[in-house]
């Protein structure tokens, strides 16, 4: 059985999306303050902890957009 | 200081550590395929895992007794900067997501096992496969050594004196993984999970309920690293380092060989990219457990273990739960950590062996080994694997038991133009490749050899001063950044230069990197 070639993804721009997460979490000049913060719980700590639920949003919309159609 | 030793805390511990045990025996006779005794069978489990045993699997894998241990440990001796583990952990999914596709894919197509199995297969050469197996193999052993730092903190919390019990954990450990492979950790990682998912969950309410909210605990952290000269916050002079630090362990962390194998073993490319999206949730738990870090200066925990003068850091988690937990819940907590260092240290030590026994013993030493014969050295060699890191934990005094993960990654990330780079072109040369791991490698271990610590003048941490090189500055940088940057350099720039040279055969075709399962699931 021979693979035949993936069909070419009608929304590239859909990858950007992989980037976001990247950008908003590996630049500490983005986020290194104390305020404001959320339950005593200082901007640091909770932005990148809330990007964790982002990243796995934005892996899942990737996934679902890059997926064969069955 | 030793801690008393408490009887009904080791009772607790030693049980579940009993019940895992025979879950690791059964195992051998879970979805059992034709013939235990192969690479195949042994090491991949069939390569038949979908995608809820995938995601316990590299969960387990991924997030292991470090996370528990080290990283509080690091937050809790220097502030901020051990929160790096969040943003790699963040990272790590949304760069390898296609890249572990494309490996599933052309790792079923061509049945490779290992990392170095593909490089064979696409760049031709021998040589550089080689490399790719013994950078795998020892970026690896001090991993699954760092394993075992996580139950000797919890052997020392409980107050037991002596190495006696690592090495019968690890004994016993080894005779489950010999019998069953990939499958018994695959079977115990659901069991470890569940434990930390409540020891998780109840500790970051319940801790800092006790001690009086999250704004009293970041308050009394600060106060109490602003002693020691860190903080809650960064300071400008670690930017470069904080991100540096978690850029590059994401980078590493699919080449590590245990990464690798937890990809291969999948069923299909969908479970793989998948799980890309499934995985974050364990990063969610990573941030909390981190957080245990500030919570243990909040509660005024001193450390125990290690010597007078350098206490031993790691033991603040299971010192903090005895003291904030009733001891029948510390007890769970501490098998919780106990078993979470088994699942990883199995799937390494197999995936090692794999490694070993595929790319080493066979081409070099056996080249018309039975498959059978294959899966037998790699069950031996499994055992000698773990006996080897006890060896190495109960001769070795560590004060960050993280700087061992971080060494591991400066050394593992060296093979990732030849693999990652691999599976996308075929425009590098493969002596260009061999010449940039050599410089890579060559300039990573001269910085970590001239990086000194607190207790050690070399290979101190992987963390790089640029005033080592005369510079009036505090910034650092992660050591394997710099390293694999010198490695693509020298890849890049020769490979034009050795055109005249020979290319490797490439037995691999643009289709294969982008195969569904459907084609492999024909062969039998």
């Amino acid at each position: 059985m021979s693979g035949e070639p993936r069909p070419r993804l009608r929304n590239r721009w859909v990858l950007v999306l992989l980037l976001v997460p990247l950008v908003a979490t590996l630049i500490p000049e983005f986020y290194n303050f104390n305020a404001p913060s959320i339950g005593g719980m200082p901007f640091f700590y909770w932005w990148q902890l809330l990007w964790v639920a982002g990243v796995a949003v934005c892996v899942a919309v990737v996934y679902f957009a890059t997926r064969r159609a069955r | 200081m030793t801690p008393k030793f408490n009887s009904a805390e080791f009772g607790v511990v030693v049980a579940m550590f009993a019940i895992v045990t025979v879950l690791g025996f059964v195992a051998t006779r879970w979805r059992r395929g034709t013939s235990l005794a192969t690479v195949e069978e042994w090491g991949l489990g069939g390569r038949r895992f979908g995608t809820v045993v995938t995601w316990f699997l590299l969960g387990g894998d991924l997030y292991t007794a470090y996370t528990f241990v080290a990283v509080p440990a690091l937050l809790f001796g220097a502030g901020a900067l051990g929160f790096f583990a969040v943003p790699y952990t963040i990272a790590v999914f949304p760069l390898v997501m296609f890249v572990a596709a494309r490996l599933w894919s052309v790792c079923h197509e061509h049945g490779y096992a290992t990392a170095a199995d593909f490089v064979r297969g696409r760049h031709g050469s021998a040589i550089l496969a080689l490399l790719v197996a013994i950078t795998g193999i020892v970026a690896t052993l001090p991993y699954i050594a760092l394993q075992l730092v996580g139950i000797k903190a919890v052997i020392e919390a409980i107050g037991i004196g002596g190495d006696w019990p690592l090495w019968i954990a690890f004994a016993v450990l080894a005779a489950y993984t010999f019998t069953s492979g990939l499958r018994a950790p695959a079977l115990i990682a659901f069991v470890k999970d569940a434990l930390i998912y409540i020891m998780v969950i109840v500790a970051v309410i319940y801790i800092p309920y006790k001690l009086g909210g999250y704004d009293v605990v970041f308050h009394r952290a600060s106060n109490a690293l602003a002693a020691k000269g860190a903080g809650t916050l960064l300071s400008s002079s670690q930017y470069l380092g904080y991100s540096t630090l978690a850029l590059g362990s994401a980078l590493a962390l699919f080449l590590y060989p245990h990464a690798v194998t937890g990809v291969v073993a999948a069923r299909s490319r969908d479970v793989v990219k998948r799980n890309m999206a499934l995985l974050p949730a364990y990063s969610l738990m990573l941030g909390f457990i981190a957080l245990l870090g500030y919570m243990a200066l909040a509660a005024g925990v001193k450390p125990v273990g290690g010597t007078k003068t350098a206490p031993d850091n790691n033991t603040i988690v299971p010192v903090l739960f005895n003291t904030e937990f009733p001891h029948w819940f510390a007890a769970i907590a501490f098998g919780a950590i106990a078993i979470g260092a088994l699942v990883p240290a199995a799937i390494m030590a197999i995936a090692a062996a794999n490694t070993f026994a595929r790319d080493i013993y066979k081409p070099y030493f056996r080249p018309n080994a039975s498959d059978r014969e294959e899966g037998l050295v790699s069950q031996i060699v499994s055992v000698v694997l773990k006996l080897g890191a006890v060896g190495v934990i109960v001769g070795l005094k560590l004060t960050f038991a993280l700087e061992f993960q971080l060494i591991g990654g400066v050394v593992v990330i060296e093979i990732l133009p030849s693999v990652v780079l691999g599976l996308y072109t075929r425009w590098y040369h493969r002596w260009a490749l061999v010449a940039g791991w050599i410089v890579g490698m060559g300039l990573s271990v001269y910085m970590l050899y001239v990086t000194p610590s607190k207790t050690a003048t070399h290979f101190g941490s992987a963390s790089f001063a640029f005033s080592t090189w005369g510079f009036h500055t505090s910034v650092t940088i992660w050591t394997g950044i710099v390293g694999v940057v010198a490695n693509l350099v020298v890849a890049t720039a020769l490979t034009p230069l050795l055109s005249r040279l020979p290319r490797g055969n490439d037995e691999t075709s643009p289709a294969d990197y982008l195969k569904e399962e459907a084609a492999a699931m024909a062969t039998p």
